[in-house]
């Protein structure tokens, strides 16, 4: 079974969000992680192979510093890695879809996998659309996964439970926390992986070009939330505080 | 009259979901200022009937489409039947809840009718013509506000709890518009469905949460948060260190790899206040904070804290609340 995984590079969660002097997100002095929801679709890629003897590819989209989680994803077991950089000014999921695809469409694949969003815009639809380009069915919000044959059958997270779903492979599937526990790169994988093939494409090698990935929509301005006013600690013993408390709620805040 | 802003109207257990009369708010005002009109879309198994309320909410136009084959909600088969009818009448804009839902479906729809989508957003407005949309980023540690150029139609999904609900006006109808449906190939089977009963609401659309942290200790403690939950209506939440303790089920976390929610009132509980947490609640209307350490990030974000033991105060919050709300049920 060949799977290939979608790795994006995003913040910390622990990461401090500041604008530049051009008004644009900060990343200086970020640390950065692979999206942790991805990190679950490259465990159950290696699961995957494991059982069946497969070969893992982990694709990821962004400048050079975007190697350190395809590295990553290579020492956890993965076999080979593609990094594409495209140098766009702009670019939206239509953009990111399209040359994922693209790149895909290129290789040998039964199931291609992802994080159900990334933890930066959260926009969680790039690998919905990649499955639409592709022409394969998606399944999102996965938090277990059993292959059997040619088909795959998911068990998804709804509002209020969770539903099984069976789609037929190649299929794209994204992941939920709950799916796996991550394993920890070892220090062989760690020394493996650094002869593990890495390709590096840019734009004109996936045979496209900037007029065809055209962002669909375009950002006016970021902004930082205004920040919320100290409140007050409801002094007293516990029982006159919460007294107070319930009061306050009623009587200022009027929320309850 | 013509193009139009349409609502995508979710619905479950036979009740349209409340974000979707928040969104028909908002799609009346575009309408009115763009001049077009306002239609729900409706997909399901005899779901027709549910389409009176859309108009009182301000629906000009409802789009039904009916099919046993869309009984349940599947990825290609509602994506199949929203994108055609768009395909056919060319609407301006698209507006769907940023649910489970709605979230899978608007990224195929987007996609197939080569449109771009702005996702979770908390505001829409028209700028200098352009339906500009402001969404959160980082989970809430930043903002951004898009258009979409020249793609039509503009495709959002919209936060559910953000926007208010219009007044709905009784006995104001909409055209109802039944459209055949050819279903086509649906390759996701639903094999089988396994739904948490709970009472309470869900996290996304709750009005009050109730949230625990590590200061839970355990997963039974979390009981006394159900208790003071099902006096005020509320949701449970969790933090990703009672989350990651065990304590709760990863679907109730609130945080940037959880849940995003806006409540009117969100009380935490033994939570310190790490930044991922404070991300995914900072929106809410009103924070209250129960701490033993003063020194707690949490308070800082807080609008009411009360330093001291959790075990002791959540009790003592739930008598009183009884004690204020229930007197009221008597009157």
């Amino acid at each position: 079974m060949k799977v290939v995984v979608f790795t994006k590079q995003t913040f910390d969660t622990e990461a401090k969000i500041t604008l530049d002097d051009q008004g644009k997100i900060n990343p200086e002095g970020v640390s950065l992680i692979i999206n942790p929801y991805d990190e679950f679709a490259v465990e159950e890629a290696l699961r995957i192979k494991e059982k069946t003897k497969g070969e893992v590819t982990v694709v990821s989209m962004g400048g050079p510093k975007a190697q350190d989680v395809l590295r990553q994803a290579l020492a956890m077991g993965a076999d080979r890695a593609v990094l594409i950089t495209p140098e766009l000014e702009e670019m939206d999921e239509y953009t990111t879809a399209t040359i994922l695809a693209r790149a895909v469409s290129r290789m040998e694949y039964d199931l291609i996998l992802g994080g159900w969003r990334a933890i930066d815009d959260g926009s969680a639809q790039v690998a919905g659309r990649v499955a639409e380009i592709l022409g394969l069915p998606v399944v999102n919000m996965v938090i277990k996964l059993e292959i059997d044959g040619g088909r795959a059958l998911a068990t998804r997270e709804i509002e209020g439970g969770s539903e099984v779903v069976e789609v037929p492979l190649p299929a794209v599937i994204t992941a939920q926390k709950g799916l796996n526990e991550p394993r920890y790169p070892t220090m062989k994988g760690i020394m493996q992986a650094k002869k593990k093939p890495m390709e590096k494409l840019a734009l004109s090698d996936l045979g496209l070009t900037a007029e065809e990935v055209v962002p669909k929509v375009r950002a006016l301005k970021y902004f930082l939330p205004s920040p919320r006013a100290q409140g007050k600690i409801v002094p007293g013993e516990p029982a006159e505080a919460a007294a107070a408390l319930v009061r306050l709620l009623r009587e200022e805040a009027k929320v309850i | 009259m013509g193009k139009g802003i349409w609502v995508y109207a979710e619905h479950k257990d036979g009740k349209i979901k409340k974000v979707t009369y928040e969104m028909l708010g908002v799609a009346r005002q575009l309408a009115d200022q763009l001049a077009e009109e306002v239609a729900a879309v409706i997909i399901g198994k005899e779901v027709g009937e549910l389409a009176s309320a859309l108009g009182e909410y301000g629906a000009d136009k409802v789009y039904v489409l009916e099919n046993d084959a869309l009984a349940e909600y599947t990825t290609d088969g509602y994506t199949r039947a929203l994108a055609r009818l768009a395909l056919e009448h060319q609407p301006t804009a698209i507006f769907l809840g940023c649910t489970v839902q709605g979230r899978d479906l608007a990224a195929q729809v987007a996609q197939r009718l080569q449109a771009g989508l702005c996702t979770d957003c908390t505001k829409v407005e028209l700028q200098d013509g352009q339906i500009t949309l402001t969404r959160p980023i980082y989970a809430g540690k930043a903002f951004v506000q898009a258009i979409s150029p020249e793609a039509r139609p503009v495709m959002a999904t919209i936060r559910p709890n953000v926007l208010p609900v219009p007044q709905p006006q009784g006995g104001r109808a909409a055209e109802v518009v039944q459209v055949d449906v050819e279903p086509g190939d649906i390759r996701q089977v639903i094999k089988e469905v396994v739904r948490q009963v709970s009472t309470r609401p869900e996290l996304t659309e709750a009005d009050i949460i109730v949230s625990g942290g590590r200061g839970m200790k355990s997963a039974e403690n979390f009981r006394i948060l159900e208790e003071l939950a099902d006096v005020l209506g509320a949701a449970v939440g969790a933090s990703r260190a009672a989350v990651d303790a065990g304590y709760a089920p990863h679907s109730m976390q609130v945080g940037q790899t959880g849940k995003t929610v806006s409540p009117q009132l969100y009380i935490a509980c033994g939570i310190s206040g790490a930044i991922q947490h404070l991300a995914g609640m900072g929106s809410s209307k009103v924070i209250v904070a129960i701490n033993k350490d003063p020194e707690a990030n949490i308070f800082k974000v807080a609008d009411y804290g009360i330093v001291g033991d959790l075990f002791e105060v959540v009790p003592l919050l739930t008598r009183e609340f009884r004690k204020l709300l229930g007197k009221e049920k008597e009157c």
